[in-house]
């Protein structure tokens, strides 16, 4: 979910670098020394998850993963975002410098959001409470996302009403997949290797 | 996966400090997207394919990540011309005409094109842990710089193992569709994949620990600025200079 370099106003840069710089800063407070080597390899691990694109209809669709990154990140969703952000702006030239800070935002904050919401449920909750608790972190982290990169673009002029309502429709599907992926994927990691989600920040 | 395709060369480019190029390429893109004007951008398109020539960009790759800019930028040329309303304007399907959304179109073009051009000069000549080491020299976050020195050296690691275990599942006879079983299967190899990715970076920290390692990561090499960095710092500045003139009296 990128907005591509020279949409949006200068005010909307700076508070969403802002917002991402307070992320980022509060993120890497928080985060151990010896869980530093941990997030950095996740942040791959999702980067390399985001590549892969599922069929879905006639369409193919590639995963966000932005809920199952905060429900197992946490704070350290706002560094794990940034470095694979920084690095398609560096590598593929996508997304861009001036973007970055918002696009970080607008991918993080729902993974914290997540992480609040759903991370309990999907933790502590019996089999079936986490399996809807993973459902509702895959759809809320996509569809709020989609939310923020929408409002992002009408701070632009109404002009890009159009564009922002594209988005929100174009997301629906994703939404679907990426709540089905994130529940089978936390039943997963409950029954493999439940000290990944007990994770607490 | 080969990522650095275009760090490798021997122009000017791919010779000057990193520090030098990071500085003015932030610089450029700050001015190039906040601006509002299009001779600035065209400007800075221009000089940046020059620049993208004299380096000798293989123009193959080149044009494959403009195309992918362009993907997106070919949306809006279709999005952003036309107003929706109900029951009102062309053909009674709600859709109003605006001539103003195609130049706004065209200028998002133009701009999107020109940073994403010179990011390609500036930043992708230079590979990315020469980029990071810049960084460092800036005194950016530690720990965010060892986060981004492990992320880019296990994902290509991890990329692997997932390309492994996609290959074991299709070997078993997998063929994804759309099901849940397709999705339930894709959700077990990530899943598979954060669990390997969380046991090796178990084992990457004891090894670190083994080596007597305190929270320090030290960098074992450093630039050498020279004389034709200043050179391309003084030029590069008076550029952008001129880019954010254009835009002033604009």
């Amino acid at each position: 979910m990128h907005i591509s370099e020279g949409v949006l106003p200068t005010p909307t840069l700076i508070a969403g670098a802002a917002l991402a710089l307070a992320g980022l800063s509060l993120g890497l407070r928080k985060m151990e020394q010896e869980r530093l080597p941990q997030v950095a390899l996740m942040a791959a691990a999702f980067f390399v998850a985001s590549l892969v694109n599922l069929p879905a209809g006639p369409a193919r669709v590639h995963l966000v993963l932005n809920g199952l990154l905060g429900l197992l990140l946490g704070w350290s969703a706002f560094p794990a975002i940034f470095v694979a952000l920084a690095l398609q702006a560096l590598l593929f030239s996508f997304g861009g410098l001036t973007t970055l800070g918002v696009s970080t935002f607008n991918m993080a904050f729902p993974a914290l959001v997540v992480h609040w919401v759903c991370g309990p449920w999907a933790r502590n909750g019996s089999n079936r409470l986490a399996v809807v608790a993973g459902f509702a972190a895959g759809v809320l982290g996509v569809a709020l996302s989609a939310i923020l990169v929408a409002l992002s673009l009408l701070t632009a002029g109404e002009d890009f009403l159009g564009a922002a309502q594209l988005i929100l429709l174009a997301h629906l599907p994703v939404m679907l997949v990426e709540g089905l992926v994130t529940a089978a994927a936390v039943v997963f990691l409950r029954r493999v290797r439940p000290a990944m989600l007990a994770w607490d920040r | 996966m080969h990522l650095e395709t275009l760090a490798h060369g021997h122009s000017l480019f791919h010779r000057l400090d990193p520090r030098g190029k990071l500085a003015v390429a932030l610089a450029y893109s700050l001015v190039v997207a906040t601006g509002h004007s299009a001779w600035a951008a065209g400007l800075g398109l221009g000089l940046c394919l020059l620049g993208s020539l004299a380096a000798r960009l293989p123009w193959r790759e080149v044009a494959k990540r403009l195309a992918a800019v362009n993907a997106f930028t070919a949306l809006l040329w279709l999005v952003l011309p036309w107003q929706v309303g109900l029951g009102q304007g062309w053909l009674g399907l709600g859709l109003t005409y605006r001539p103003q959304g195609l130049w706004l179109a065209g200028m998002i073009t133009l701009k999107a094109n020109a940073i994403v051009l010179g990011l390609m000069l500036l930043l992708a000549t230079s590979s990315v842990n020469q980029v990071f080491h810049a960084l460092a020299h800036w005194r950016v976050s530690p720990r965010l710089l060892q986060i981004f020195f492990f992320f880019y050296r296990y994902l290509h690691v991890l990329h692997r193992e997932w390309h492994r275990m996609h290959l074991a599942a299709r070997a078993r006879g997998f063929q994804p569709r759309t099901n849940l079983h397709t999705y339930r299967t894709y959700a077990y190899l990530l899943g598979g994949l954060l669990v390997r990715s969380y046991d090796r970076a178990h084992r990457v920290y004891q090894a670190m620990l083994c080596r007597g390692f305190q929270g320090t990561y030290w960098l074992l090499d450093h630039f050498h600025w020279q004389r034709r960095d200043d050179f391309f710092l003084i030029w590069g500045g008076l550029l952008v200079a001129l880019l954010l003139g254009l835009e002033l009296a604009a």
